[in-house]
């Protein structure tokens, strides 16, 4: 649904969704890298399981919760890409230890 | 319409009295306030709880006790009436102990309190850290945790579905619940009382009042002096988790929905519902003291509520005597007390007269001289 318009070239970095590698850009909002993956979901809702994707992008709708670097419920729209950055979507209602 | 009983007050303790009078067939009336009351009903922590209350006072061990004793019934009747589900589980609940002298102190106080009042066997046992763990087998707990006391009559509850549930049954028995519905005044009109609101009178044989911080001015109409104030508590609640903490704890519970509430503070700030930064900085410490692995839960939500305090901390309960008819029904364990309040103080007001056992929380005992 959603495409990269530019080639970062020399900027591009690799994050870990879920394990797989993607590309993304040096300074890109994580939660848009997320938006333009096949899945199109960042995490199942914690009541009725159904998944969600970032919705506001600007820190209040909390839709596009994911786990980064092992941390949960991290708000995506508010996260920068690092490189070698690990995410995983979140399904339901975390382990506390997670 | 002239109902045979108004209660003033429509939260957890007004709706109980409320609900239980309806079942026992009276006619009801039951007047809640506006949105901006201060509802310590709707700030509650949710523990129906029994471990470590009544110090200085048996009786109040006793009642609680009662109330515990007959919450499944109680939750089970309104459960079935309303089609609601007040989450009730009485499964124990613990007081989590930090470090050897946390652990022997915990074990004087819940002593103490077993020597004061003959209620048979202690309702409580201090167990030690490797107990505990079985207890908790998903929750890693702080190296200074030593163990706790386990209550085992000691549950918790939803409180906010109790309170809608509440209204909702005494709607079904046939009472009628109005909000915004503030008494100014209260008269006597011959052996009735006629109760001032706005634009509009409303006369009953028999009022109870039970408006919380709001029942002082109200009670001293009906020649009741009630020393009240507001004790605030600030909670914090997370996000969800799957089930990790079967058991509550004082402080400390896992709800229903997965998420977990941390409580409370006692501040005395008078009318204030702030909450405030410092108080979440050390409710959190403390928690993650207990449990470590809290420190990744993400907050979602904190609040203030306003505690309705009494100088004892203990209930009022009275019946006045130069307005008889009038009663005031006040407290701030209202979770715990609802089965008592729904039955044994139900019936009390039917009958006109409050019974014996709630005689030492009459409000005169506040009137002795405070010197000789």
């Amino acid at each position: 649904m959603f495409r990269k318009l530019h080639d970062p070239g020399p900027s591009a970095v690799t994050i870990l969704i879920d394990g797989k590698a993607v590309s993304a850009e040096a300074g890109e909002n994580l939660a848009a890298v997320l938006l333009r993956q096949p899945e199109g979901w960042n995490r199942t809702s914690t009541v009725s399981q159904s998944p969600r994707a970032p919705y506001c992008m600007m820190g209040v709708c909390f839709e596009c919760l994911a786990e980064v670097d092992g941390v949960g419920s991290v708000q995506t729209c508010l996260t920068t890409v690092r490189d070698g950055m690990r995410v995983s979507r979140q399904l339901g209602r975390r382990m506390l230890s997670a | 319409m002239r109902p045979d009983i108004i209660v003033i007050g429509g939260g957890t303790v007004g709706a109980a009295i409320a609900y239980g009078l309806t079942g026992l067939k009276q006619s009801v009336l039951l007047l809640d306030g506006s949105d901006r009351d201060y509802r310590a009903a709707q700030a509650n922590f949710g523990l129906v709880w029994l471990q470590g209350k009544g110090m200085g006072l048996p009786a109040y061990q006793a009642l609680t006790r009662a109330s515990v004793d007959l919450w499944r019934d109680f939750a089970t009747e309104v459960e079935s009436l309303c089609g609601a589900d007040l989450a009730y589980e009485n499964k124990g609940g613990i007081v989590f102990c930090m470090g050897e002298d946390g652990f022997e102190n915990r074990r004087a106080q819940l002593q103490r309190l077993h020597n004061q009042w003959d209620g048979g066997e202690p309702d409580w046992e201090m167990i030690d850290r490797t107990a505990l763990e079985r207890l908790l087998p998903k929750a890693r707990l702080g190296q200074s945790v030593s163990g706790a006391s386990f209550g085992r009559l000691d549950g918790h509850a939803n409180p906010l579905r109790l309170l809608m549930a509440l209204h909702e049954g005494i709607v079904r028995q046939g009472g009628v619940v109005r909000s915004n519905a503030m008494v100014h005044r209260i008269e006597r009109a011959g052996t009735d009382f006629r109760l001032l609101l706005d634009g509009e009178e409303l006369v009953a044989p028999r009022i109870v009042i039970a408006a919380g911080l709001g029942s002082v001015a109200l009670a001293a109409q009906v020649g009741l002096d009630v020393p009240l104030r507001p004790q605030r508590g600030q909670v914090l609640v997370t996000e969800r988790f799957e089930p990790f903490l079967p058991l509550p704890a004082s402080g400390l519970r896992q709800t229903g929905e997965g998420t977990v509430m941390i409580g409370a503070t006692q501040e005395e700030t008078g009318f204030d519902l702030s909450t405030t930064s410092d108080a979440a900085a050390r409710l959190s410490r403390k928690t993650v003291e207990i449990m470590p692995d809290l420190a990744g839960a993400k907050l979602v939500r904190q609040w203030a509520g306003l505690r309705v305090m009494t100088p004892d901390s203990y209930p009022i309960y009275a019946q006045s005597q130069t307005h008889p008819g009038a009663f005031v029904a006040l407290c701030h364990s209202g979770v715990t007390l609802a089965a008592t309040h729904a039955r044994e103080l139900a019936c009390a007001i039917r009958d006109g007269e409050l019974p014996d056992f709630l005689t030492p929380f009459h409000q005169r005992r506040f009137d002795v001289p405070k010197a000789a």
